[in-house]
This record gives structure tokens, C-alpha cells and sequence, in this order.
């Protein structure tokens, strides 16, 4: 059932109201969201802060039931116990029992699933190595930086050694290296076939890991599909043409092609968004004997998606998969 | 094994808190001050040590039971650790019983610890133990395991300080249950109904209360003892059934 089309997570229209204050206002926090993960990939679940990305992974580790639709992990239904043992998860800026130390609190979420013995300590070791927490194993966690937090935290997630890893902001709070670190290791799982799911709200995180994306705002799925389709497919490249002494006449014919031009002094910088218009305007350049100075094209990015997103400027886009 | 683990976890919490071992010390100076109290008496020096020594007892492991027992549940939710449990393959009734037996397991070695104080006072002053001692040990520890039920009960679904408050009232009314029923009884109607019925709901805590049998060496015997502690187990399961009810539906945010 589970390795079928290698879905093994499903969400569909997927919903959730809060009531909040006092007189219980509902509050929509995710709304009708759909998308599936597929076995052995990284997915990454963005969106800015309030989306409703933290809500959307609880309604999955059944710490909050869903108001609607429905939501399966390997083929079940979530909350099932048979899922969950198959599932590995870390929350959003974690808080762990710190009156414990690294190796006894690696032991009891080992015992939660049921394992034991000589076979939970190798598992520990294993981790601790992992994550390069070997030193602190016997150091409380109330003596622990943020960034070992989230690090012990990660080899939680992998005591039962799952399939699925979920992580809600893995990277949030965390120093340049420390970020670094968690990229490595987000890679490695996926290397030894693991399937990882993460929330961010930082893109270039998610650009560089990613195999899929989907992109929620105020609780609904905006954009969902491979990184590379998503930034080519909905956004248009731009080249940004620097030119010295660049004649009146010639000016005036490149400026229907523009998309913006400025002008300083001598300088002329003319921001173009197809490539017609980029040869038609060198095509000018050239006949006029103006200097081109420089070209740059400008790769759209997850950000400038987000962005315009945001803004409300794009509709409903889905990619096909 | 999954609610030992929770257990074991919880009763290592509370053996790491500094609360526990600041209300243990005050309890055995209460204990051992009954000493310098007895030179201040006339007579009933044996009345006076048992009757301080259980009264310390009873009323620390009590504070112990609501001031842990509230924060049982609301702890977890409140620092977010029980998002890690949850998510694993633990039913919620079982992270509630192992919480439960991990503060009572505390409760437990606690009253162990006063009661040995509480001889090593006696037999310094040369006073004969009775039997009967022992049952009331017993039953106090009986009393506290109803008590972190309730606070258990309300801290599923209220703040720290909503269940301490609500527990506090249900600790000092359920010692004041005949006392609703003999109002009850001089009234009319709607408020003879609501008392009766609130003597029936509330636990009935002056039940478990055997000092005055050991003050005044009363043997208690086993087939109440039995009916006691049946009473005491039943009204426990019936809240954490309840608690589990409210738990189970929870949204955790």
C-alpha cells in the first residue's frame, strides 16, 4: 500500500480552524492545503512566518486534529501508531528535558519505541557520532548551546531509524556554520534514502536542498513542484544591459523594450525581461555605436517567487510534476 | 514498558528538583521539632510526636502532590515537550498514566523517607509502634494518589494556577464532605439535591484520616482498611479515565 506511486505522505484539502479569545472567533490557519511527498526525496515546506507550516506538520504528528480533509502517512491514516514508528520528528525551536543528560535522553525516546539494551546503546553511539555530539553525551541538556539542542534534537528525530524525517524550522536560530552543519546532514539522510521533509521560511536553505518545494501563505498552497520548474516556469528571467554614450535617438528605441531604465550621467542602465528585447536592444547598441559596458542576467530565485507571491501579483500557480 | 519509560522519566524529573528536597527537610524539621514542643507540654508526649509527625506527613506529601501534579501535564504542554512524545507511537492515555505513576512512585519513596524520620523520632523517646501506624501510613499515601489524580485532572485542561487553586478547594472540601451532607440535610429542595449531590461526587477524604485511631491506639480492622483502599483506587481510576476523555481531544498549540 505504502510504496504505491511512492507517495508516502498525502495531504488532502487539509484544514484547520482555531477558535480564539474569548468569545471564539475562528481563526482559519490552514485552508484546504493538498500536496503529497514522495519516497527518498527532500521536500521542502515554505512559507513566511504564520503560514500555518508549524500547524500544517502538527495536524501530521497528530498533535492537533485537522477541522477537515484528510492526511495519510505510508497509507494510514495520521495518528496511527504503525505510521508514527515509521516517522522521525524534530519541532520548531525545540525544548527538551534538560534535567537530562545527551545519552539518557537519547535512551528514553529510544525506549518509547520500544527498543532496549545493547542494541538502543549502539544505536546511541551511532547518533551522537552523527551529529558530532560525542563529548556532550554525558552533559546535561540544560547545559546545552542552541545549536547542540538542535543537533541532540536531529538525533531524537532518528532513534527509530524512520523513513520520513520531519523537521519544522531545522535551521532557525542557528549560527552560519550551525546552518551549515544541518544542510550536511539533511543531505546525508537523503543519501542513505531517508525521505526528509522540512519547514523554512529562508529560501536559499530550501534552493540548495530541495527537490520539491511547496509554498503556503495564510494557509493556502500557492506554488508546488521541482525548484528548477517553479523559478524558471513562473518568472521571468531579467538582464540588466549597462551602456556609456548611448545617443538620444538610440535611447528612445530601446525604451518600449525597457522594462526600466535609469540614467546617471553618461551611464545608461536598462532593465530588460525577454530575451527578444535583450537582442533587439544590442541589436541597437551596436548600429549606434554606443559602449556596452556590462550584461548581467539576473536568475530569478525562490525568493523573488516569494515575493511576488506575497504580493498578491500571481495567481494559484501549480506546477506539473 | 512505554509507560514505565514515561514514568521512570518523570520520577528522575522530580528527584532532580530542588522543590522536593526543600518541602522533604521542612517536613522532617516539623518531625523533629515535636521534641523541643514536647518540653513545652504537659503529658501526652506520645499523643503529641504522632500527632505532629502525621500531621507533617500528611500535609507535606499533599503539597508535594498538587504543587508536582499540576504541572504534570501543563508543564510538558507549556515547554513543549510533549510534542516529542506525542508524535512517537504513545497513545495519550499512556503518557497520562506514566506521568501519573512516575509522581506517585515519588510520593511514594517520599513517605518512606517522613515515616522513617518519624520512628527514628519515636523510638529516641522510647515510644511503642503500634500496627496501626502503618495503616495510616498507608492510607495517607492513599489520600496523596487521589489528590495527584485531581491535579492531574485539572491540569489537562486549566493553567498551573487555575488546577493548584481548583485542587486546593477539592483537598479542603473533600475533607469537609460530611459536614456538606449534614447541611444538606437541614435544607429544602434545590440546595439539599446540589449538597447531596456534591457529597457524592467530591472524594471523601476524611476517610483516608487515621490519626485519631493511631493517637489513641484503635486497631483498624482489615475489611474496612480493605473497603477503604477500594474506594480510594476506584475514585483514582474514575478521575484518570476522565482525564484521558479531555486529553484524548486536545489540541496541542
Amino acid at each position: 500500500m505504502d510504496t504505491l506511486a511512492g507517495v508516502i505522505l498525502q495531504v488532502d484539502h487539509l484544514r484547520k480552524i482555531f477558535r480564539v479569545g474569548f468569545w471564539g472567533r475562528r481563526v482559519t490557519a490552514v485552508d484546504g492545503l493538498s500536496f503529497e511527498v514522495q519516497r527518498g526525496e527532500v521536500f521542502g515546506f515554505l512559507g513566511p512566518n504564520g503560514a500555518g507550516k508549524t500547524t500544517t506538520i502538527k495536524m501530521l504528528m497528530g498533535l492537533i486534529y485537522p477541522s477537515g480533509g484528510t492526511a495519510t502517512l505510508f497509507g494510514r491514516p495520521v495518528g496511527d501508531p504503525a505510521a508514527k514508528a515509521k516517522v522521525g520528528f524534530l519541532p520548531e525551536s525545540p525544548y527538551f528535558y534538560d534535567y537530562l543528560t545527551g545519552r539518557e535522553f537519547l535512551r528514553f525516546y529510544g525506549h518509547l519505541f520500544g527498543l532496549l539494551g545493547s542494541v538502543l546503546e549502539k544505536r546511541i553511539d551511532e547518533l551522537l557520532e552523527l551529529v558530532g555530539m560525542t563529548h556532550a553525551r554525558d552533559l546535561q541538556l540544560r547545559k546545552f548551546s542552541k545549536g547542540m539542542l538542535q543537533r541532540v534534537g536531529i538525533a531524537q528525530a532518528l532513534i527509530n531509524d524512520p523513513e520520513l524525517v520531519i523537521l519544522d524550522e531545522p535551521m532557525s536560530g542557528l549560527d552560519p556554520i550551525g546552518r551549515k552543519e544541518v544542510r550536511d546532514l539533511i543531505l546525508r539522510l537523503k543519501e542513505s534514502g531517508k525521505t526528509v521533509m522540512f519547514s523554512s521560511h529562508i529560501l536559499h536553505d530550501a534552493e540548495l536542498l530541495c527537490d520539491r518545494v511547496a509554498m503556503i501563505m495564510k494557509g493556502r498552497l500557492v506554488a508546488c513542484g521541482h525548484v528548477s520548474e517553479l523559478v524558471a516556469g513562473n518568472t521571468t528571467h531579467e538582464v540588466e544591459v549597462v551602456i556609456d554614450r548611448l545617443l538620444p535617438e538610440a535611447l528612445e528605441r530601446i525604451k518600449p523594450l525597457a522594462e526600466k531604465i535609469v540614467l546617471q550621467g553618461e551611464r545608461v542602465m536598462v532593465v530588460l525581461t525577454s530575451q527578444q528585447d535583450v537582442d533587439q536592444a544590442l541589436d541597437v547598441i551596436r548600429s549606434s555605436k554606443a559602449k556596452l559596458v556590462s550584461l548581467t542576467p539576473h536568475k530569478a530565485s525562490l525568493e523573488d517567487l516569494f515575493i511576488r507571491e506575497a504580493k498578491g501579483t500571481q495567481p494559484v500557480v501549480e506546477a506539473r510534476v | 514498558m512505554k509507560v514505565l519509560s514515561i514514568a521512570l522519566n518523570t520520577f528522575r524529573e522530580n528527584l532532580r528538583d530542588k522543590l522536593l528536597y526543600n518541602l522533604l527537610i521542612f517536613a522532617l524539621l516539623m518531625i523533629g521539632s515535636s521534641l523541643i514542643l514536647m518540653r513545652l507540654t504537659l503529658g501526652e508526649f506520645h499523643r503529641l510526636i504522632l500527632d505532629i509527625g502525621l500531621g507533617s506527613i500528611n500535609f507535606f506529601g499533599v503539597l508535594i502532590a498538587i504543587f508536582v501534579g499540576i504541572g504534570l501535564v501543563s508543564k510538558e504542554i507549556e515547554k513543549k515537550t510533549i510534542y516529542t512524545i506525542v508524535s512517537k507511537p504513545v497513545a495519550r492515555f499512556q503518557f497520562l498514566l506514566g506521568k501519573y505513576l512516575g509522581l506517585s512512585l515519588t510520593l511514594v519513596i517520599n513517605t518512606a523517607v517522613m515515616a522513617a524520620g518519624l520512628l527514628a523520632v519515636l523510638s529516641l523517646q522510647d515510644v511503642p509502634v503500634h500496627a496501626v501506624l502503618f495503616k495510616a501510613l498507608g492510607m495517607i499515601v492513599l489520600e496523596f494518589m487521589v489528590i495527584t489524580a485531581v491535579a492531574l485532572l485539572f491540569s489537562t485542561f486549566s493553567s498551573a494556577t487555575l488546577s493548584a487553586i481548583f485542587t486546593l478547594a477539592i483537598y479542603v472540601i473533600g475533607h469537609l464532605t460530611p459536614d456538606l451532607k449534614a447541611f444538606g440535610q437541614k435544607m429544602e429542595g434545590g440546595g439539599r439535591t446540589v449538597l447531596e449531590g456534591m457529597y457524592y461526587i467530591l472524594p471523601n477524604l476524611d476517610r483516608f484520616n487515621l490519626k485519631g485511631h493511631v493517637t489513641h491506639q484503635l486497631d483498624v480492622p482489615a475489611g474496612d482498611l480493605l473497603l477503604i483502599a477500594a474506594y480510594g483506587l476506584a475514585y483514582t481510576t474514575f478521575l484518570l479515565m476522565l482525564a484521558s476523555l479531555i486529553f484524548q481531544r486536545r489540541d496541542f498549540r
